[in-house]
């Protein structure tokens, strides 16, 4: 099946959002987005919070952040400069703070989102060294400490998965370590093992990444293609022309 | 008893903002007030401590560019699909700025102390960033609440929680919709512009038309409406948020903020497109 780089991303994440109502989205997140209103194709129930058109708030920028803080958003997604292997994240810059080597915009939500969503989705299309670090050089946001979750807003947050390129791990929040779950089609355990700087656990076999089945690509390209555009034309332009979307 | 009128000319309206003033701006798709910062960049304002709510893009990098920003407070500073904050990037790796890196809630939550004239504020979450220890101002204290003895040390159970000093800016600046000849503000569902204008000393506003009527005397109009009693001047400036998007009314303008994009990677870049920016103000974003 002829199945675009970034549909197999949008499927994957719409794997993990299974389950969940609220799901919220940051800016410039074409990919989660177009992700989160596939969950919300599939079903009705699913909210997709903060995007910019058609956003539900009215409380101003504060009212995200405190529907989180009270438990009410199921799923968000983060990103970040430098990821280390105990699900630390990076958003300011490499080298010494404040006069940092490479310095990025900043930690936006990210210390206090990452804390206190219980599916928080690491989404970071380059996997390579200079992304997944052993240490990071600035914690932006903090892994979880290790043990098991709960609804406490002490332990509610922490990494639920982390999707690259190349490959989706999960975490496993007792042991404070990510684990390989699959490696999408045409990337192997080894790349992936030598584009990793830090150390991960892996099942002896490794399956592949599923590709997005045909009523997926057609719901993607179709009504969520439309809808994707209202927010991000540019890339849906660019990614499924076929929809006729920025046009719509 | 009668009010002085809030309405005001665009320089006398940066007129009130002093050298190290304290000033409070919303981020890029709230409404920054552009056309005031051309005014503020024009008469030279120095030493600003800018508190961007709770981000920053196009108004924070021009005015660091411009030499105006001694202290930037803010969770981050980005052109978005324009890519990095050029200026902003130079000036934190040399040094030139004091940065006081937050997180978007932590900012808000400054401003809501502010508001209720309270000490501080608690906010879940942060606790393990390296941002609380960059902070000296931020503490983290023991929930006074949590229920004693719940813990294997007997002493209280542990529920540390961080608490952030209230943010009181001298001003809050933004760009709005409309306003009143009485001096109400109606900003629709925008309430972190509510929140910036009750925890500022005085809020200066540009607005892209002058209305008749009062808008506090239907519900619909003042449920969206800061009061005239927090503002402190109005300026009418129509597109007074080019270049940036101004929500329903206007598009970004894509051409020039690539323009800035490029021309602001380098310093002299910089200053050409800052003469050019500062000129073109006196024609409107219509002529030059």
């Amino acid at each position: 099946m002829d199945c675009r780089r970034e549909e197999l991303l949008i499927a994957a994440i719409a794997r993990l959002l299974e389950g969940c109502r609220n799901v919220a989205v940051g800016a410039l997140s074409p990919i989660p987005g177009t992700a989160a209103m596939l969950a919300r194709a599939r079903d009705p129930r699913v909210r997709v919070l903060g995007i910019l058109r058609g956003n539900a708030f009215t409380d101003g920028g504060v009212e995200l952040f405190d529907l989180a803080a009270q438990g009410r958003l199921d799923a968000f997604f983060l990103g970040g400069g430098q990821i280390d292997g105990r699900g630390n994240l990076n958003l300011v810059g490499t080298g010494d703070y404040p006069r940092s080597a490479v310095r990025w915009p900043g930690s936006f939500g990210s210390a206090f989102l990452y804390a206190l969503v219980p599916r928080v989705i690491l989404f970071r299309e380059e996997h390579s060294r200079r992304v997944l670090v052993p240490e990071v050089d600035f914690i932006s946001a903090a892994g979880p400490a290790p043990g098991p979750s709960s609804d406490d807003p002490r332990r509610r947050g922490g990494p639920h998965a982390l999707l690259t390129d190349r490959a989706l791990f999960g975490f496993d929040r007792t042991r404070g370590r990510f684990h390989l779950k699959s490696v999408h089609p045409g990337h192997d355990v080894e790349e992936v093992t030598a584009n990793t700087g830090f150390d991960f656990d892996r099942p002896e076999t490794v399956p592949e990444t599923p590709l997005p089945d045909a009523e997926t690509l057609a719901l993607i390209r179709g009504p969520v293609a439309r809808e994707i555009a209202r927010t991000y034309p540019r890339f849906a332009e660019r990614l499924f022309p076929e929809a006729g979307a920025a046009h719509s | 008893m009668t009010c002085e009128s809030p309405l005001s000319s665009l320089d006398d309206l940066a007129a009130r903002v002093p050298d190290g003033a304290k000033l409070a701006v919303p981020r890029d798709i709230t409404g920054p007030a552009m056309a005031a910062t051309r005014a503020l960049i024009r008469r030279g304002v120095r030493g600003l401590h800018l508190v961007c709510v709770p981000t920053s893009g196009l108004q924070a990098d021009l005015l660091i560019g411009a030499g105006c920003v001694a202290t930037l407070e803010t969770s981050a500073v980005t052109l978005g699909e324009f890519g990095p904050a050029p200026r902003f990037t130079a000036a934190v790796k040399a040094g030139t700025i004091a940065i006081l890196d937050a997180t978007c809630p932590a900012i808000h939550a400054g401003l809501q102390a502010a508001e209720k004239g309270i000490p501080f504020m608690p906010l879940r979450g942060v606790l393990g960033s390296d941002l609380v220890a960059h902070r000296p101002d931020w503490r983290v204290i023991q929930n006074p609440f949590a229920e004693a003895g719940a813990d294997d040390h007997g002493d209280g159970e542990d529920d540390p929680i961080l608490v952030l000093p209230a943010i009181r800016p001298d001003a809050a600046l933004f760009h709005a919709p409309r306003a009143d000849r009485f001096g109400n503000v109606w900003i629709g569902p925008r309430r972190e512009l509510m929140t910036m204008a009750h925890a500022a000393k005085q809020t200066l506003v540009t607005v892209e038309e002058i209305v008749d009527g009062d808008l506090l005397a239907e519900d619909e109009a003042a449920a969206g409406t800061i009061p005239a009693l927090y503002i402190g001047a109005i300026a009418e400036a129509p597109s007074g948020a080019w270049p940036l998007a101004f929500h329903d009314a206007y598009g970004a303008d894509a051409a020039e903020l690539a323009d800035y994009a490029r021309l602001a990677r380098t310093e002299p870049g910089f200053a050409q497109y800052l003469a050019r920016f500062l000129e073109r103000g006196h024609a409107g974003p219509a002529g030059g």
